[in-house]
């Protein structure tokens, strides 16, 4: 017991007296550390992150109508089909006809929450609509009548029969309401040339029944659980024709195992390079030593005692390398998902005592060779003086 | 039984014999100098003496042992058990303080033991100093602090390769008077030195000379006359 204390006693002695020289080791395991911790929180990270990503472009799923149109009861049974957790949005649209000063237009009625969560990439400049009367106007919209967020808009909708070449002479009054701009749309798509509103908006002004024409459906499941799902929609709700967005899914998969490889491989090459710097930084150090591990020879240590002396140093310096690098490759970790995936990632506390470890064992076993030459230093040599 | 023989010694490296055909006995208890001009064979002899070389040809007992024949790491074993050294460069590990020093000849040898290092800093007169590193101790406060360390294990044997050799006339002495202490406690001591004072404070002055044993001085204490002993052939 007391042997032990001594043990402790001279290798923290050797690392704190001579802390120059062991910053250098010490740096060269922190950042091996930093680098594979943060690379391993990412490699687990990546899918949830590039899941979340892909389903940032949008629907993965869209429900048509397999007649004339559905209804949002429709919607309603098919999103049954789901576990609630999986959803991330089920956006109901529906599209008319309208003008606005004589100038034909889209309008869609919608769910805000819901075409938010499926269209997060949407950037609405003021607010989404909420109240009776909102709109939200596409850019292209608003650049026609220079219209800013406050403005009111009067928008006209045609009811079916009100043709002009209509030949039974019916006339049939346009119906009109105000609305109130709440918010302009940027999409970089055509969406920017259509004008969103709320259902009930929708249904009030057309003086229709209500209707369905498409729904974008963004669901975390991939590949085959995705067309499980399709199957189990088309089977139980005949008015709707599911299908899968194909450009998304199918690339979701390819780029997810690429990325987790390339991680890999950017892990394996800097373990491999962390090795070589701390076997170098042990054979230099034990042949910066040789004077001292030939004077502990002399004095009656064996070859044993010097390589445990010199292993619980260098073990040391990878359980403070790997303590440092756990904390610092989680910040790293941190920055590259903030920068690159725009979320952060979960703190894994698991990762703490498991980077310790790989690290004292990484240091470890790439100090075996160095320290081994050690045991080659003959006493009589290096004391002789000079 | 003597504590110390050599039968017909050599050691030789490619065309030079370091030592040539080197007979000697130490008996226990014995304060052995050594002198004799550079590249005789001093250290040659001593490393083989203090289990760190083996000798070429010959036989070595040490307390009836043959080190010639031991392997490596029985030769550590009877160093650690037997032998305390004292070189000329203070060789002390230099970012532990004086006091670890002295323990880590304790902790290779059997345990720790932080009160009885602290006695043997006393006894070369170093308790205050037992918390200082290395650099901050002059020349003969180190080589005290390695006299300290030699003598910890009790070793049957002390061996002193030019321990005064760096140190100036004050500090000589010291260590000087350090030896005079060890050999009346019992402590057999072979000391190589190229201070004739340092060499004749022992009770015998053995002079090397291209390899080869050339003269015994048998110093007398008690008359203050040195005997010359050319002729023996030892
Ligand atoms: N490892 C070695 N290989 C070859 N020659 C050696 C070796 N060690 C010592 N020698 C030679 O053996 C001879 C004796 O060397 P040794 O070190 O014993 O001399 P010394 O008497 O201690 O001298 P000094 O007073 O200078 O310390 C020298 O000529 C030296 O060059
Ligand atoms: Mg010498």
């Amino acid at each position: 017991m007391k042997k032990r204390r001594m043990f402790i006693r001279m290798i923290t002695a050797s690392l704190m007296r001579r802390r120059s020289r062991m910053i250098v080791a010490l740096l060269s395991i922190t950042i091996g550390a930093t680098i594979l911790s943060g690379l391993v929180s990412i490699y687990y990270d990546v899918p949830k992150q590039m899941g979340a990503q892909f389903r940032n472009y949008g629907a993965n799923m869209i429900l048509t109508a397999s007649g004339d149109s559905f209804k949002m009861s429709d919607v309603q049974s098919a999103r049954a089909v789901f576990d609630e957790e999986e959803i991330v949005g089920i956006a109901p649209f529906r599209y008319e006809n309208v003008r606005i000063n004589d100038i034909p237009f889209v309008a869609a009625g919608t769910d805000a929450e819901e075409a938010k969560a499926t269209s997060p990439y949407w950037a609405v400049e003021g607010d989404w609509f909420s109240a009776q009367g909102d709109v939200l106007v596409g850019s292209g919209v608003a650049e026609s009548f220079r219209l800013k967020t406050g403005d009111m808009i009067e928008i006209a909708y045609t009811p079916e029969g009100n043709d002009e070449s209509s030949e039974d002479g019916e006339i049939v009054l346009d119906n009109y309401d105000y609305f109130n701009v709440v918010g302009i749309l940027e999409t970089g798509g055509s969406e920017e040339n259509y004008i969103y509103m709320s259902m009930d908006d929708m249904q009030a002004l057309t003086q229709t029944e209500e209707r369905v024409d498409v729904t974008e459906m963004s669901i975390s499941a991939s590949g085959d659980e995705l067309s499980d799902y399709i199957d189990e929609i088309n089977a139980k709700v005949p008015a709707v024709r599911a299908s899968v967005v194909k450009r998304v899914t199918a690339s979701e998969a390819t780029v997810l195992t690429k990325l987790q490889a390339l991680v890999l491989l950017v892990t394996v090459i800097v373990l491999a390079l962390t090795m070589i710097c701390v076997a170098t930084t042990m054979t230099a150090v034990v042949a910066e030593r040789r004077k001292e591990i030939g004077l502990r020879k002399a004095i009656g240590a064996s070859d044993k005692s010097i390589i445990q002396e010199f292993m619980g140093e260098s073990m040391l310096l990878g359980l403070f390398g790997g303590a440092i690098g756990s904390v610092l490759g989680y910040v790293f970790a941190q920055q590259v998902s903030v920068n690159v995936f725009s979320s952060s990632i979960s703190f894994r506390p698991l990762l703490v005592p498991i980077t310790m470890i790989v690290s004292i064992a990484v240091t470890g076993i790439s100090s075996l060779v160095p320290i081994r030459s050690a045991t080659d230093i003959d006493p009589a040599l290096v004391l002789k003086g000079e | 039984m003597s504590l110390l023989e050599l039968k017909n010694v050599y050691k030789i490296y490619g065309e030079l014999h370091a030592l040539d055909d080197v007979s000697l006995t130490v008996e226990k208890g014995e304060w052995v100098s050594i002198m004799g001009p550079s590249g005789s064979g001093k250290s040659t002899m001593m490393n083989i003496i203090g289990c760190m070389d083996k000798p070429t040809k010959g036989e070595v007992l040490l307390d009836g042992v043959d080190i010639a024949k031991e392997s490596k790491k029985n030769l550590t074993n009877i160093r650690r058990d037997k032998i305390g050294l004292i070189f000329q460069q203070f060789h002390l590990v230099n970012y532990l303080t004086a006091l670890e020093n002295v323990m880590l000849a304790q902790y290779y040898h059997s345990m720790p033991d932080e009160k009885e290092a602290l006695e043997a800093l006393e006894r070369v007169g170093l308790a205050d100093r037992a918390k200082h590193l290395p650099s901050q101790l002059s020349g003969g406060e180190q080589q005290r602090v390695c006299v300290a360390r030699a003598l910890i294990n009790y070793p049957e044997i002390i061996l002193a390769d030019e321990p005064t050799g760096n140190l100036d006339e004050k500090n000589e002495e010291i260590v000087v008077e350090l030896f005079h202490k060890l050999h009346d406690e019992g402590t057999t001591l072979i000391v190589v030195t190229h201070d004739p004072e340092v060499a004749e404070v022992a009770q015998r002055t053995l002079v090397l000379r291209d390899g080869k044993l050339s003269k015994e001085i048998v110093n007398d204490h008690f008359t203050g006359k040195i005997r010359f002993d050319d002729q023996n052939p030892f």
